[in-house]
């Protein structure tokens, strides 16, 4: 009785692919054009990066892979569309989501650590054109 | 013929067994949501797709004249859908000094209007409630719900079964990492009984805004403090605050490790029809992936 309703709901959950990279960037060319210019505070930051992992492992690594480094079934986040968007694209695509993915906004995190989840995204660094080449980002182990 | 029998229920305990597997599975996900740290006011917060929050949340009822009591509700909350939240609920609720029972269920439907984030973001709610007068959960306070006099037995309450429905449009903005939801209620019991409305109001702030480079469980960012208010605003035939029940108290949410997250909030009533204190908790973990493990038993 209690699992009748999310057996139902889990049932009912749309499986999709992982999306291209020309989605991907269409994806992106939604933000406001303001958003281009938005400025990451932490910047280059080390300890903005660990913060910015340790964020993405609570809130993102369940549908991107624990450290967005392996293949995954929601968007690759080291392609080359999201690494070469400007940081404000990426945190207003964090603050609003992407709901038609299935991607929820991450609103309720405060401005701060959404530039923290940026920063570390921005340290990964384009996927390697090596098939099972995996870079982390310096300092992180 | 026994063999075969046997063989079937072979079949059916490993099945058994897988579900709970399958819960204990989830556990081992380490899973953070954005908790909100309200008991009564929703914000526009969704459950992340494919996740699963198991919830307990006492409340000790202290009213005016005679018994205090303990009442609680048991929550499963699914995330379907980015735009999309379904609850499940099962209440129960003891008086002191009488009887503990089981006093009925909810489901709760979330659905978010708009895509992206907006000033103000709005999202409808719809449920379903079964429940029998002896329910004090108090998840929502409306019309004139109160608690002026004595509780009545659990074995007479109990009698009473209520059938209704109930819709919130919920109001919710961030800001500098400040959360403000304001909730309308109107709720409708299937007996043909008038409209009645509430309304809940919240407010809240995590203590730290940047994560701090360590993993931690006592940090200033994994607490969230504010504010609560709730009360009813008297049904279609008068609508009005005079003799109905209002509630204030502050609200202090704390995510531990491994998606739990402990919540705490005294409530006072404001109002002579108000109980004269609520002391709510509220203990949720969450399984992240819960939907995609469901989705591999059946494939």
């Amino acid at each position: 009785m209690f699992l009748g309703p999310a057996l139902f709901c889990g049932v009912a959950i749309a499986k999709k692919g992982q999306p291209t990279d020309a989605e991907l960037a269409a994806k992106l060319r939604k933000a406001p054009a303001a958003a281009s210019s938005w400025r990451n505070p932490y910047e280059g930051q080390s300890d903005a990066v660990a913060a910015g992992l340790k964020l993405f492992k609570h809130h993102c690594a369940e549908c991107h892979a624990p450290e967005a480094l392996e293949k995954s079934k929601a968007a690759d986040l080291r392609s080359s569309a999201l690494q070469n968007a400007p940081p404000g694209v990426l945190f207003w695509l964090l603050k609003n989501g992407n709901r038609s993915d299935g991607m929820p906004a991450w609103s309720a995190l405060p401005d701060q650590q959404r530039w923290q989840i940026v920063t570390y995204l921005k340290s990964l660094g384009p996927a390697s054109q090596e098939a099972g080449v995996v870079r982390r980002p310096a300092g992180i182990r | 013929m026994p063999a075969p029998a046997k063989r079937k229920n072979r079949r059916r305990i490993p099945r058994g067994a897988g579900l709970l597997l399958l819960l204990l599975a989830g556990l081992a996900s380490v899973v953070c949501a954005q908790e909100k740290p309200y008991f009564v006011a929703y914000d526009s917060q969704m459950e992340e797709p494919g996740n699963l929050e198991i919830g307990i949340n006492p409340v000790i009822g202290l009213p005016k004249a005679g018994n205090g009591f303990l009442a609680t509700s048991i929550e499963f909350e699914y995330g379907v859908k980015a735009w999309w939240t379904t609850e499940f609920y099962l209440d129960g609720q003891r008086t002191f000094g009488d009887s503990t029972i089981f006093t009925g269920f909810r489901w709760e439907n979330r659905f978010r209007v708009l895509r992206g984030e907006h000033w103000i973001n709005p999202v409808l709610y719809l449920e379903y409630e079964s429940l029998n007068d002896a329910d004090r959960t108090l998840l929502e306070v409306v019309s004139f719900d109160g608690g002026r006099g004595p509780l009545d037995p659990n074995a007479e309450a109990r009698r009473e079964h209520k059938h209704e429905i109930e819709g919130k449009l919920i109001l919710s903005s961030n800001w500098r990492g400040w959360n403000f939801s304001e909730n309308f209620i109107a709720e409708k019991n299937l007996a043909n009984e008038p409209w009645e409305f509430g309304y809940a109001l919240g407010l809240s702030r995590p203590l730290a805004l940047a994560a701090s480079a360590r993993e931690c469980t006592l940090c200033r960012e994994n607490v969230r403090a504010g504010l609560e208010m709730y009360g009813g605003l008297g049904d279609r035939h008068n609508l009005t605050l005079s003799g109905t029940s209002h509630y204030l108290g502050p609200v202090l949410a704390w995510d531990l490790p491994r998606g739990m997250t402990v919540r705490v909030s005294p409530q006072f009533g404001l109002t002579p029809s108000s109980y004269r204190s609520l002391i709510r908790f509220g203990v949720s973990y969450e399984l992240a992936g819960f939907g995609r493990r469901v989705r591999g038993l059946f494939r």
